[in-house]
């Protein structure tokens, strides 16, 4: 083989990994972003301040000692509680006022959580503790981290977990039904504001694993990680059309590759602006999403 | 008679500034079907929703087995044994067939029984059985009016509330929909509130009728009667 193909070709699939391991935090970001718009039509912008708290719960239990299959966890609890109680005190009481108020609310909590972790904790990065050692594989010229496979694999445990949990629990169901419309789940005896509140929970504990997971990727956290992020996330939402569960997982993967590929190939000062630009040209030609349909109302 | 399964006392609703429903008084006595009849908005939707605790009353009393419900909210009232099949049907569009049903079993845990009702609904509406994988969404307007009839039923409520049945489906369908309502209130002994634009249809199966009119009950009484009445047949029945 020609000797600069056979490198283009190592570099494209380095660039294709990394793009792959941004793309599930992306990915793990979005779920969360997409269920609460599903189920409450609120564009919920304080989504990434939950990816900031769980990484910050995994920052404070791996520093005091806890082993990181512990940290996961709790940081995954921790984020959604938070977001249950905010939803409960923040979110309920202005429910039925309307997106614009919901949108500004949800924007001022957004602030709220960076403010308040730069006045509690300050605004200096924290360098996130090296809970699992770094392996690096080779393989010819294409480097691979222990810490990118475990990205992969939680992700796409977590992913099967959702799959199960919407597609073949009752409770999954209760949340399909409370999300196509509130009152004909009430009048099957749902509980929908339970349903919400568990929906917040599910969605910002996958958020908190998708911020224990950078920490350990990148070794920093700190309280405004969760702005960037957690913008990317809601591109990667609407990019697979927002309220679809796969959709978010694909506008996820599909963001992380293509900046990566433009870091890779480009200059990775375009990186942000290529990846709104994918969302503007996507939604020109797909208004409702890569995986969006208009649903048809049969009379 | 004794007391009544559903009495609804002095109800008024107000939607923002407008008084929907000026104080109405309305009984429903165990084992009957008793229908709602009257023009669009005359308040029959309203007054269903009240029942089921989606709008709030302004003032009066809803009594279910003589305990007030009023102040309910809707998931609970299902579990008092009030369940709605709602205008416009509302099933779960990607829910499939079986798992809207399931939906509708939501409250029970009595696995044999969801089963014997589920059985039960099949037969009674084989096209449900026939497309039970099939998602609601894919469903005629008249097959999803049998899957809301059905998905209320499969709460195993004491009282049905049925919203307009009949709107917007095919005259051969309205007949099975309305043969289908009277087997359940004749074999399952369950009973029946029946909101309908269809008056004859309606009155033809019911008991009792009451006329809403502007949110007031204009006009009450035996079914029988009232499927003669001029009044009743010149605004209702196209005489």
């Amino acid at each position: 083989m020609d000797e600069n193909l056979t490198f283009f070709f190592y570099d494209l699939v380095t660039y294709l990994l990394n793009g792959l391991t941004q793309g599930s935090i992306y990915a793990l970001i979005a779920l969360g972003y997409t269920m609460v718009y599903g189920i409450i039509k609120l564009i919920n912008f304080a989504h990434g301040e939950f990816y900031m708290i769980g990484a910050f719960i995994g920052y404070f239990s791996i520093t005091s000692g806890m082993p990181f299959l512990i940290a996961l966890p709790l940081a995954m609890f921790g984020a959604g509680i938070i977001a249950v109680i905010v939803e409960k005190i923040v979110y309920r009481p202005i429910r039925h006022a309307g997106r614009i108020p919901a949108l500004i609310t949800a924007l001022g909590t957004s602030l709220f959580f960076q403010y308040f972790g730069q006045q509690t904790i300050g605004a200096d990065p924290k360098a996130f503790p090296q809970a699992i050692a770094v392996k690096t594989y080779q393989f010819g010229e294409i480097y691979i981290s222990n810490i990118q496979l475990i990205i992969f694999g939680s992700t796409f445990l977590l992913m099967v977990f959702l799959w199960w949990l919407v597609g073949h629990t009752k409770i999954g169901k209760a949340m399909r039904a409370t999300s196509f419309d509130k009152n004909a789940a009430e009048l099957m005896g749902i509980n929908t504001d339970r349903i919400i509140s568990f929906t917040f929970f599910v969605g910002s504990a996958f958020a908190g694993a998708a911020g224990v997971l950078v920490g350990l990727y990148y070794n920093t956290v700190e309280p405004m990680m969760g702005l960037i992020p957690g913008l990317k996330a809601f591109v990667a939402a609407v990019l697979g059309g927002i309220g679809i569960i796969p959709g978010a997982v694909l506008g996820g993967l599909v963001l992380g590759v293509a900046e990566n590929l433009v870091v890779g190939f480009w200059v990775s000062t375009y990186r942000d602006a290529i990846a709104f630009g994918i969302l503007i040209i996507i939604l020109l030609f797909k208004p409702a999403g890569l995986l969006g349909v208009n649903r048809k109302e049969k009379v | 008679m004794s007391d009544p399964l559903l009495h609804i006392k002095d109800m008024h609703v107000h939607y923002g500034a407008i008084h929907a429903i000026h104080g109405i008084d309305l009984k429903v006595y165990e084992g009957e079907i008793v229908t709602i009849l009257g023009s669009n908005g005359a308040g029959k939707t309203t007054t269903l929703h009240s029942v089921s605790g989606l709008i709030p009353i302004s003032s009066g009393e809803i009594l279910f087995d003589g305990k007030p419900i009023q102040s309910l909210p809707a998931h609970k009232i299902v579990s008092n044994g009030i369940a709605q099949s709602p205008e416009g049907r509302m099933v779960f569009p990607d829910l499939s067939i079986k798992e809207n049903l399931e939906m509708g079993a939501f409250l029970r845990k009595d696995n044999k029984g969801i089963k014997e009702d589920l059985e039960y609904m099949y037969s009674l509406f084989p096209i449900l059985k026939e497309r039970s994988k099939q998602l609601a969404g894919t469903l005629s307007g008249g097959e999803q009016q049998m899957l809301a009839i059905a998905r209320a039923f499969m709460a195993a409520p004491k009282l049905l509330l049925l919203d307009e049945p009949s709107l917007g489906i095919a005259p051969i369908l309205v007949q099975a929909i309305f043969d289908a309502i009277v087997e359940i209130n004749k074999k399952r002994k369950m009973t029946i509130l029946l909101v309908e634009q269809n008056a004859y249809a309606a009155l033809k199966i019911a008991n009792r009728g009451y006329v809403l009119m502007t949110g007031e009950i204009s006009m009450s009484g035996e079914a029988k009667e009232l499927i003669t009445n001029e009044e009743i047949k010149k605004a209702y029945l196209g005489h």
